[in-house]
C-alpha cells in the first residue's frame, strides 16, 4: 500500500497502461513537456519518449479527429481535452463520429480511445472553466462515460478505459486532484458498469458521482449524527450503468436521493430517477429528489459558486426535509 | 441601400459572370503513363458514371430513400487517385463518397444496396449513401460533417508513420469546407507532425448553393492557402484523368519517402445539383453547358482514340460495365430490408447496444 493524490494516480494509471502495451499512445496540450496543466501527466515524456506522448496545437478537434483515426487503425490512444468546458469545441468528433462510426459502418471499425477531462467546479474558475459536463457525454449513444472520485478508481478505471474497445470519456474532477488515499500494490484494473457502495445504510440511498462523493459521505455522517441510515453509491460509470447496484439499494432503503454537480436540466440523476420510478416505485416510500447545481451558468465568485454546487448542508437539509 | 437601389442579379446567382473550365490540356497525352493504366482509368470513370447515373435512376423509382449527392462530372478525381493509390493505404471522403468507395475496388453490388437501404449493403443498411465506409479495401469512411474527416484522416496518417508501413491516406473534400475550423486545424496538424497525408480539394465552384468564390478570401480556397502552411501551390484540372493520377503519383510518392502532407485543389463541376433535392438552377446555363463539354468521360474517351485504342474496344469496356451495374442492382433489389436484430447491434465492440445492466 501506498499514499497517492488523486492528481498523481492519473499518470501512475496511464504509466501502468503505457508499459502493458507499448501500442499506447497519447496527445493533447501542454500533457508532454508541461506534464499538463494540472500536472496529471507528469514523467510521462521521461518514460515514454517524445513518439508515444505528443504535445499538439490548441486544436481540440485536431486532437480528437487524429486520436480517432489512429483507433481506427488499431493504436489505442489517450487524448487530452485540457478543460471538459473545451468539450464544445470538438463535439463533432465526439458526438458524431467517435460515437458513431462503429454503428455506421455495420461493425467495420472499433475505435479505443480514452477522452480525459479536467472536469467539474470549486476552484472559482467561472463559467467557461469549471462546468460538469458528464452529462454531455452520457446523452450521445456509442459513448462510455466514466468519473472516478478517488485515485484508487483513477487508476483501476483508467486501465478499463484504456483496455475497452470502445470510446471513453474519463472525466477527472478538478477540485479531487489534491486528495489523497491509500493504493493497493501490484497491478490495478477495474471495471466499467459497476456501482460501488461505500457507506452502507438503511434509511436511504445517496447516489454521488466524483466530487459530490466526498460530499455525500460527509452528509450521510451529519445524518447518521440525526438518526437517519444513508446508503452512500459511487455511480462511478454512468455508461455502462450499473442499475442493479442502485435498484437493490433503493428496494432496501425505500428512499433514493441523487446529489448531482451538473446542472438541473437533463441531469445524470434525472435517467437513474426516471429507472427508479419505473422500476422500483413499488419499493418507495417517498418521491424521488435530486440535488443539483440550479439551471444557471455557474458563477466566479466564491460565494456564488459555493451557493450553486451541492454542499453537504445541503444535502442533510434535503434529506431530513424529505425523509418524513 | 434602399430596396429600388438593390440589384437582384446579386442574389441570381445564375445570372452572374460563368466561370469556365481552363479547357483541355492535350499536353496530357504524352505523360508517361502506360496504356494499360490509361485502359484501366477509362474503366473506372465508366463505372463511376454509370454507378451513379444508376444510383440517380433509382431515385427516380423511389428506391433510393432519403439523400444523395452524386459525383456525376466528378469521377476523374477519385479515378486518378485510385489508380495511384496502393491497397494499403487509406482514404477518407465526404457525404459525396460514392466515387471514392468504389475506386478502392469495394464491389458495386453491396455499395448500391446501402443506397436501397438493405440488408446486404456494404454498412447492412445502417449508415446509408453518406457513411460509406470498406475498411478492407482502405477506406476508411464517408462523413457528413463538413471538415471532420480531415482531422481523422491526421489519424490514419499518424498511425502509419508511427508503424513505419509506408502507407498514405488520401482525403477527399469539398471547396466549401475549406471554409470550416476543422480544415485549418487539420492542415496545421498534418504539417508540424509531418504526416503522410494528402488532402484534396474537389473545387465543383459550389458550396452547396452558394458560388465559392462569392464567400471565400481568396479565388482558389484550397490551392491559395497552401502556402500559409508552408506547402506547395497545387491546381490541377480535375477533370483530366491523367493530370490528376500524374498529379497523385508525384505528390503520395513523396509522402511514402517522408516528405509530409500535401494540398491538391483539383478544379471541377457537379453535373448536376448539390444533392438530390437540387435542381441547380443558381448555376448560369453558359458554365453548365461549357463544363459539360469539359466532361472527363468524353475528354478522355477523346484521348485513347488519339492514342490509338478503338473505338469499339472502347465501346466494349463501356458495354462490360453496363453489364456490371445490371447485375450490382439486381443483387441490390434482391437484398431484404434489414431486420430488427440490426437495431440495437454493432453500438459497442462486443456487437451489442447494452448500456446498462
Amino acid at each position: 500500500m501506498a499514499e497517492l493524490s488523486y492528481r498523481d494516480a492519473v499518470a501512475y494509471g496511464i504509466a501502468q497502461e503505457m508499459r502493458r502495451d507499448p501500442r499506447l499512445v497519447m496527445l493533447g496540450e501542454d500533457i508532454a513537456a508541461a506534464g499538463g496543466v494540472f500536472k496529471t501527466t507528469v514523467g510521462l515524456l521521461e518514460e515514454f519518449g517524445p513518439d508515444r506522448v505528443r504535445d499538439t496545437p490548441i486544436s481540440e478537434q485536431a486532437i480528437l479527429g487524429a486520436a480517432m483515426g489512429a483507433a481506427m487503425t488499431g493504436v489505442p490512444v489517450i487524448a487530452e481535452i485540457m478543460f471538459s468546458d473545451f468539450l464544445a469545441v470538438c463535439f463533432d468528433i465526439l458526438a458524431n463520429e467517435m460515437a458513431k462510426t462503429r454503428y455506421m459502418t455495420g461493425g467495420q471499425v472499433n475505435i479505443p480511445v480514452v477522452v480525459r477531462t479536467a472536469n467539474g467546479g470549486g476552484s472559482r474558475f467561472g463559467a467557461q472553466h469549471s462546468q460538469s459536463v458528464e452529462n454531455w457525454a452520457m446523452m450521445i449513444p456509442g459513448l462510455k462515460v466514466v468519473a472516478p472520485s478517488s485515485p484508487a478508481d483513477v487508476i483501476g478505471l483508467m486501465a478499463a478505459s484504456v483496455r475497452d474497445p470502445d470510446p471513453v470519456v474519463f472525466f477527472e474532477h478538478k477540485s479531487l486532484m489534491a486528495g489523497k488515499a491509500e493504493i493497493p500494490n501490484g497491478e490495478i484494473v477495474d471495471e466499467l458498469g459497476k456501482a460501488k457502495i461505500l457507506r452502507a445504510g438503511t434509511d436511504c440511498t445517496i447516489a454521488a458521482l466524483a466530487y459530490m462523493v466526498p460530499r455525500a459521505l460527509q452528509a450521510a455522517e451529519q445524518l447518521a449524527d440525526q438518526g437517519i441510515s444513508a446508503e452512500v453509491i459511487d455511480v462511478r460509470s454512468l455508461v455502462p450503468l450499473d442499475t442493479r447496484a442502485i435498484l437493490s439499494s433503493v428496494t432496501k432503503t425505500s428512499r433514493f436521493y441523487t446529489v448531482e454537480e451538473n446542472p438541473r436540466l437533463c441531469g445524470w440523476g434525472a435517467e437513474i430517477a426516471s429507472i427508479v420510478a419505473d422500476e422500483a416505485f413499488w419499493d418507495l416510500d417517498g418521491p424521488v429528489v435530486r440535488v443539483t447545481t440550479p439551471h444557471v451558468p455557474l458563477p466566479a465568485a466564491e460565494s456564488l459558486e459555493d451557493m450553486a454546487i451541492p454542499s453537504v448542508d445541503r444535502i442533510v437539509e434535503t434529506v431530513t426535509k424529505t425523509i418524513g | 441601400m434602399t430596396a429600388e437601389q438593390f440589384d437582384s442579379r446579386l442574389l441570381d446567382y445564375a445570372q452572374r459572370e460563368p466561370r469556365m473550365p481552363s479547357g483541355e490540356d492535350r499536353s496530357n497525352d504524352d505523360l508517361d503513363i502506360a496504356l494499360d493504366e490509361r485502359k484501366e482509368m477509362y474503366e473506372q470513370l465508366q463505372v463511376l458514371r454509370q454507378f451513379e447515373k444508376r444510383a440517380y435512376d433509382l431515385f427516380l423509382q423511389n428506391l433510393v430513400k432519403g439523400t444523395s449527392h452524386l459525383s456525376l462530372g466528378m469521377e476523374a478525381i477519385a479515378t486518378g487517385f485510385g489508380q495511384a493509390m496502393r491497397p494499403d493505404d487509406y482514404s477518407f471522403a465526404t457525404y459525396r463518397g460514392h466515387a471514392h468507395t468504389l475506386a478502392r475496388g469495394a464491389d458495386l453490388g453491396p455499395v448500391l444496396a446501402e443506397l436501397l437501404g438493405r440488408e446486404n449493403g456494404i454498412l447492412k443498411g445502417k449508415g446509408g449513401s453518406m457513411h460509406l465506409t470498406s475498411v478492407e479495401h482502405g477506406m476508411m469512411g464517408s462523413y457528413a460533417i463538413i471538415g471532420a474527416h480531415l482531422t481523422i484522416a491526421n489519424g490514419t496518417a499518424w498511425a502509419a508513420q508511427m508503424r513505419g508501413t509506408d502507407q498514405v491516406t488520401v482525403c477527399f473534400f469539398g471547396d466549401g469546407t475549406t471554409n470550416i475550423g476543422a480544415f485549418h486545424e487539420a492542415l496545421n496538424f498534418a504539417v508540424i507532425w509531418d504526416l503522410p497525408v494528402i488532402f484534396v480539394c474537389e473545387n465543383n465552384l459550389y458550396m452547396e448553393y452558394t458560388p465559392i468564390d462569392l464567400i471565400t478570401a481568396v479565388d482558389n480556397p484550397a490551392a491559395d492557402r497552401a502556402p500559409a502552411y508552408g506547402l506547395e501551390r497545387i491546381l490541377i484540372d480535375g477533370n483530366d484523368a491523367d493530370e490528376v493520377y500524374e498529379t497523385a503519383r508525384r505528390v503520395i510518392s513523396r509522402a511514402r519517402a517522408g516528405g509530409g502532407p500535401s494540398l491538391v485543389e483539383a478544379l471541377t463541376y457537379r453535373e448536376q445539383g448539390h444533392s438530390r433535392a437540387d435542381p441547380g438552377k443558381y448555376r448560369p446555363p453558359q458554365e453548365v453547358a461549357a463544363w459539360k463539354e469539359h466532361d472527363p468521360i468524353p475528354l478522355y474517351h477523346q484521348r485513347l482514340l488519339r492514342l490509338g485504342v478503338s473505338e469499339s474496344e472502347l465501346s466494349q469496356i463501356t458495354q462490360d460495365v453496363a453489364r456490371r451495374v445490371d447485375d450490382a442492382t439486381e443483387f441490390a433489389k434482391s437484398g431484404a430490408n434489414p431486420g430488427e436484430e440490426h437495431l440495437l447491434s454493432d453500438v459497442w465492440a462486443d456487437g451489442g447496444s447494452a448500456w446498462r445492466n
